[in-house]
């Protein structure tokens, strides 16, 4: 009974902690009440996190506030602009031709034979605290050589009770490139990047060889130190400054610097990471990050939560004094000069459903959100300038919808290798042209993207150098300018293209038989019915037949890679912000049947091509401008694409989350983001009350429903035998 | 017994090869090993070499179960069927695609599902029990007939409806738990009242109907008229009799269940966030992993095996007529 007493006493004393400072409903430990912690949601698991392999959004998103590679994008400013990270400058260019003889800058692109990139980085700057680094006394790395022994109370990287730094080096950088031709590992850049920089390929044949010989006499996975292996493209200069040789001419190289694949791996981590027993414990380098940036990540259990704590070594940056003047009205300048990262810990947990991430969102416990098209009419409504803003009910709580273009494209795309829709033929190209008008990408983008999407006039999208707006962007194929407006086509005009070519009212004049088209989609859920109706709708209008043919994933792709799609939906989210991203998605040597490359519609015509090649290698400037827009021009005529839309990130924000400014290029951005937590506890408490009385008001109606049943068995246990049977049988 | 229990974990072995060999076929009617390489690749920049090293490195360029090019037994064994499966006899259930090891994680997540899963089902048994012996103690009143009614409305409704309105009410409106979520420890106890009260209440109507009929049907039975016959009070003719009586079909359902209770339930642990095994298999679906997908399914048959087993040793325990030879 005295046990009983106490543990009714301990949870007297919880509930009452409870109905204390912590609100009933807030999912997080009570000691995190007013810190500065940036709270979020993922739901999809991470699968890679070492910046050699990773490449999906969900991923970058935990590694590019680790890894800090040479290069980063300004936060404020756009179009986009690079300017050094760990660089202390932006790099030094250089052209040679094929002797090796150095060539002024402005000359022919065609002369140049190598481009040579010297990167020089911030002296001082330090590693995250981390166990490779650890050393005794004697100056021995403590956790290089761990037995069984010693691993058998390690089940996460925080079991290893030393940790230790080192400064930041160019070989360190130099070591990360040479990673991507690592026998053990996939870069998903190293095909691309073994085109450019010089002997990376060889370097590869040459760490395979290396790495089979030394598993034959160590034994499978032993460390291989890329040390010993020199890579030609790949060199260190002095401490700080290494240098990168690619082949010819390629001005998006600089790009690819602001990335992680870019970024320093010490030669310790890796010597750390690869010891028996530690990825039988899920202890790897592609889980286990180590970095110079403003965060590290300290807790990873991808199953429940992955949270990024500052970096007590953090080199130090501060925020951006210039932007645009729209920034300045936005108050996104009001931190001008502070030190970096304003938030000490950011948590993410992880929330598969959709339906509990808003809920939370709404109760103010997530600081964030996309907007679903479930909740899309609570969020948004759309004012009579045709704006989008949010609802009066999200205003009350002082929510705020952010949006911008996302530099990405959707688009629905003709196999031009079809004998129907493919070709360079008139038919085929009127054809192209006339659907290109009938589906009306407008209506498209307000029935099913809730109007967050720009219909598209090209490839390139807009913020990306080559985009035109206005009268002279339109896709005069397929639009108008009227009003100052682009207007698309009328349908006639579509129904006389297609009679040119050779299908009037959609009937093919050689055989007399209706013209039946065929669009290749994933396996979709009955949720998209409709959205297949509505294509099915758009061609009807010119009397073609649409059969939509539904595969999962893999034979989607599949077709695709054959070339046996007709025509198919596809899309691309730009790597960096360079019109070349967008345009080599039509490059005939990229094609994917016979070269597996990007360009699923297999378009392959010479004259886009050769512009293509003098493009990708120039400047940006006029004179790209010029091709850029042939180049447009070509691809409109041809229509390979219904150009489609480019898509508009919508994001929500409570009042307490500051210095936002969305964008999908740059991801090293939560070292810009601010909070106010003492805002968001007095909102969370005011908006998170329980609320008691229905809980007491069913509890009453149980009592009271059970007093019939109750009155009922007194009378059953008073009555006897046959009086009992006989009120039963007076009851029936 | 111990013969009879030897013998049918003997038995288990034909049928655990036959599921693993279902599972295998399933899984690679629809996917390639190149397709497997492709949804872990990613769309973007994946080359043909890549691919290739990709199924090196995972044993999956192999043929799937004859190898035409070994010689003798190799020709079975040099194949991905039997290199994934062989090891699985002895639970060794090797990495996920992302190189996660597979044990590790089910070591890790069956705790949180089992968090879930075990309130539910001892609650569930008592409460559910409990408004069987209920509505049979009032048959054929306006209780049982509204009981009946209510256990046929509660079956008709989604078990999803359950979550979403069960978030809505207590999470959303009333702000009494997390929405979702989950936490170690005493912390945990927050975010398990409502996927503990909706798994209690969503199986209540299925549950309820079927103890009341097991239950009605033992009252109809001779010594229920012998023992009220000779004046035993109705809830003791229910309780003493009639319950311990109806005790081995409710094993029957009961009991092999039990082992289950470790796989987690799919639908609320995602909306639930709770990071247990039903949550992982799901996972593993989406992912096409087939490492994991083979694992799961593997472990589901043996505990179901397993269960059966408990659910035979069980009667013995309630019914002294039965013998297990």
């Amino acid at each position: 009974m005295k046990v009983l007493h106490k543990y009714l006493i301990a949870l007297f004393v919880a509930l009452l902690s409870a109905c204390g400072g912590n609100s009933w409903n807030n999912p997080y430990p009570a000691a995190d009440v007013d810190s500065n912690i940036l709270y979020s949601a993922f739901a999809e698991r991470p699968k890679h996190l070492d910046p050699v392999q990773s490449y999906s959004s969900n991923e970058i998103m935990f590694t590019a506030q680790v890894y800090e590679p040479p290069l980063q994008y300004h936060y404020l400013k756009r179009p986009y602009k690079l300017v050094p990270l760990s660089a202390i400058k932006m790099p030094v260019i250089k052209f040679f031709d094929k002797n090796g003889e150095r060539l002024p800058d402005g000359v022919d692109n065609k002369k140049i034979a190598y481009t040579i990139y010297e990167i020089s980085i911030r002296p001082g700057i330090r590693y995250q605290p981390h166990p490779a680094f650890a050393r005794n006394n004697q100056g021995k790395f403590l956790y290089h050589d761990l037995t069984t022994k010693d691993l058998e109370e390690v089940y996460t990287l925080n079991d290893f009770h030393h940790t230790g730094t080192r400064e930041l080096t160019a070989e360190d950088y130099v070591y990360e490139i040479k990673r991507l031709a690592h026998p053990r590992l996939h870069s998903p850049i190293f095909g691309l990047m073994s085109d450019y920089i010089v002997g990376l390929k060889e370097y590869s044949m040459t760490l395979k060889a290396a790495a089979r010989l030394q598993s034959e006499k160590q034994g499978e996975g032993t460390y291989l130190d890329l040390k010993n292996y020199e890579l030609d493209g790949a060199q260190v200069v002095d401490l700080y400054t290494y240098r990168i040789k690619i082949r010819g001419k390629y001005p998006q190289f600089m790009y690819w610097l602001a990335m992680p694949f870019f970024a320093p791996i010490p030669w310790e981590a890796e010597r750390f990471y690869t010891q028996q027993g530690l990825a039988e414990k899920n202890i790897t380098l592609d889980w286990y990050p180590v970095g110079t940036g403003p965060y590290m990540l300290t807790e990873n259990n991808p199953n429940l939560v992955m949270v990024l704590e500052k970096n007590p070594n953090y080199h130090g940056e501060t925020y951006p004094n210039e932007g645009t003047i729209e920034d300045l009205k936005l108050g996104l300048l009001a931190d001008e000069g502070k030190q970096l990262p304003f938030i000490s810990q950011i948590k993410f947990y992880r929330d598969k459903e959709g339906i509990p991430r808003w809920n939370k969102f709404l109760q103010g416990y997530y600081d964030a959100s996309g907007i679903g098209s479930d909740s899309f009419d609570q969020a948004v409504q759309v004012t009579g300038r045709g704006e989008a803003t949010v609802t009066e009910a999200m205003k009350n709580q002082g929510i705020r919808l952010e949006t911008a273009v996302a530099s990405s494209t959707y688009y629905v795309g003709f196999n031009m290798l079809d004998p129907i829709v493919g070709g360079f033929a008139d038919s085929a190209r009127k054809l192209r042209q006339a659907i290109s008008i009938a589906v009306d990408y407008e209506e498209y983008v307000s029935i099913f993207a809730n109007g967050r999407g720009i219909p598209a006039q090209g490839p390139i999208a807009p913020g990306i150098a080559g985009h035109r707006y206005g009268k002279e962007g339109i896709n005069t194929v397929v639009y108008d300018w009227k009003n100052r407006k682009p207007r698309r086509k009328s349908i006639e005009s579509a129904r006389a293209l297609l009679a040119e070519a050779g299908f009037p009212d959609g009937i093919d004049v050689k055989t007399s038989a209706p013209l039946v088209l065929y669009f290749d989609v994933t396996a979709r859920g009955a949720e998209d019915k409709s959205e297949l109706d509505w294509m099915r709708k758009q061609f009807q209008k010119l009397n073609i037949q649409l059969v939509v043919r539904s595969t999962d994933y893999n034979r989607f792709q599949d077709k695709i890679r054959k070339g046996n799609a007709q025509i198919f939906e596809w899309g691309w989210n730009a790597d960096y912000p360079d019109p070349e991203n967008f345009l080599f998605l039509l490059h005939g040597p990229q094609r994917k049947v016979g070269n597996d490359g990007e360009n699923a519609a297999n378009y392959d015509n010479p004259e886009y091509n050769n512009l293509f090649e003098k493009m990708k290698n120039m400047e940006d400037g006029s004179e790209r401008k010029k091709l850029i827009d042939r180049m447009i021009r070509i691809l409109r005529h041809d229509a390979p694409w219904l150009w489609g839309y480019h898509p508009m990130d919508y994001g929500l924000y409570h009042a307490w989350y500051k210095n936002v400014k969305p964008n999908r290029i740059s991801h090293n951005n939560l070292k810009y983001h601010r909070i106010d937590a003492n805002l968001r506890e007095q909102k969370r408490k005011s908006w998170n009350k329980p609320v008691l009385w229905p809980v007491a008001t069913l509890l009453i109606v149980l009592l009271i429903s059970l007093v019939p049943a109750v009155v009922s068995y007194r009378r059953k246990e008073r009555s006897i035998g046959i009086e009992y049977l006989r009120e039963r049988g007076k009851n029936a | 017994m111990l013969n009879y229990i030897i013998r049918r974990i003997f038995y288990a072995i034909p049928i655990l090869i036959g599921v693993n060999l279902i599972t295998f076929t399933l899984f690679f009617v629809v996917n390639t090993p190149d397709d497997m390489a492709r949804m872990h690749l990613g769309t973007k920049r994946v080359t043909p070499e890549a691919i290739t090293k990709w199924k090196q490195e995972r044993g999956y360029d192999k043929p799937l179960v004859f190898n035409t090019t070994e010689e003798g037994a190799r020709k079975f064994i040099q194949t991905i069927f039997f290199e994934k499966s062989a090891a699985m006899f002895a639970f060794n259930f090797g990495r996920a695609d992302d190189g996660r090891d597979i044990s590790h994680e089910i070591k890790t997540r069956m705790l949180p599902s089992l968090a879930i899963a075990l309130p539910v089902f001892f609650l569930g048994l008592v409460i559910h029990i409990t408004f069987a012996l209920v509505m049979v103690f009032f048959r054929a009143t306006y209780i049982d007939f509204w009981g009946v009614v209510f256990c046929v409305a509660l079956m008709s409704i989604s078990s999803l409806f359950y979550i979403i309105g069960g978030q809505f009410l207590i999470s959303k409106l009333w702000h009494l738990v997390p929405v979702s979520g989950f936490s170690d420890g005493l912390d945990a106890g927050k975010f398990l009242v409502l996927p503990v009260i909706i798994g209690v209440i969503s199986g209540a109507g299925a549950s309820t109907r079927w103890y009341r009929t097991i239950f009605l049907e033992e009252m109809g039975k001779d010594y229920v008229r012998t023992a009220r016959a000779k004046g035993l009070p109705e809830t003791l003719v229910l309780f003493r009799h009639v319950l311990r009586n109806a005790l081995i079909p409710i094993l029957t359902g009961a009991v092999v269940v039990i082992p289950l209770l470790f796989l987690g339930s799919l639908i609320a642990e995602s909306f639930f966030g709770i990071p247990g095994l039903g949550s992982y298999t799901i996972d593993a679906i989406n992912s096409q992993d087939f490492a994991v997908v083979r694992a799961m399914v593997f472990l589901g048959s043996f505990l179901y095996i397993i269960g059966l087993i408990l659910t035979d040793i069980s009667y013995t325990l309630v019914d002294p007529r039965i013998r297990l030879e």
